[in-house]
């Protein structure tokens, strides 16, 4: 393993440890505030990651809607509503999650080395798809920008139904919220 | 040149470790906040340098501009939910 190979390997272990350190601490923590506080800087890791990973554009959103806008929204949530936890009874762990779960961890594990190297130009989606994507979306679609036109235009129907459902879970949510005090 | 920026971003990494226990550890909520508003302004440098480290300042401008102006505004939210009297 060269040297660059090797400050990557430890930048990805050490980015993903502390994504993890956060999201156990924003699920441990006791009053939900600081859980929302903690989890603004989970969505900075994550963008981070991002960043690292090269997909800059998701870097930038997770950092805007998740580092920004979902702190805002928990805590009007937390405004609306008892900013305490709820002392609920924990479900018992029961002894096939114990053996099932390392079992389904390992088994992914095991599947993952079979993916493409990452980067790797003769992988399946960089022969395949991402090609006639780049070569054909400006003359199909008229739009100079490949991403705008992959979304608005080849998966007009995925991206108008992923638009639905936030949607009616904003609606849901809002009805929630906004009802009148008494 | 490169390898002064790969130092520097290891020394952000350190300083950004160091908040993140006031945050996760801090015992009060403002402790909390103060951590989350420092680091914050660490972050804002680091993706400034690995964008310079990548050769692509432009976009990694773009993003650390909208993390800070979104982090001022959460900022503000919850100064706002503490002014009201909510869980300090």
């Amino acid at each position: 393993m060269d040297e660059g190979a090797l400050m990557n390997f430890l930048a990805n272990v050490s980015l993903l440890l502390l994504l993890i350190m956060t999201a156990a601490g924003a699920v441990l923590v006791k009053d939900l505030i600081g859980a929302v506080l903690i989890l603004g800087s989970y969505s900075f890791f994550l963008a981070l990651t991002w960043a690292w990973l090269g997909a800059v554009d998701v870097a930038f959103t997770e950092a805007v809607v998740g580092a920004g806008l979902a702190t805002v929204f928990f805590l009007l949530t937390l405004f609306l509503t008892v900013p305490r936890e709820k002392q609920g009874q924990l479900p018992r762990v029961q002894w096939p999650v114990f053996v099932g779960l390392p079992l389904l961890g390992a088994l992914l594990l095991f599947v993952a080395t079979d993916l493409p190297e990452f980067g790797d130009p003769a992988s399946p989606p960089n022969t395949h798809i991402s090609p006639v994507y780049l070569e054909n979306s400006l003359k199909d679609t008229e739009t100079p920008n490949v991403v705008a036109s992959v979304l608005m235009d080849y998966r007009s129907f995925d991206t108008l139904i992923e638009t639905v459902v936030i949607f009616t879970s904003g609606i849901a949510a809002a009805l929630l919220l906004w009802r009148k005090k008494s | 040149m490169r390898e002064f920026f790969i130092f520097v971003l290891i020394q952000l990494v350190i300083l950004i470790v160091v908040y993140l226990y006031r945050v996760v550890q801090g015992p009060t909520v403002y402790d909390r906040v103060l951590g989350l508003n420092g680091l914050s302004t660490k972050a804002i440098i680091l993706l400034v340098v690995i964008g310079t480290i990548y050769d692509r300042v432009g976009m990694f401008v773009d993003i650390s501009t909208g993390y800070a102006l979104l982090n001022l505004v959460g900022s503000i939210a919850i100064a706002k939910y503490l002014e009201h009297g909510g869980a300090a």
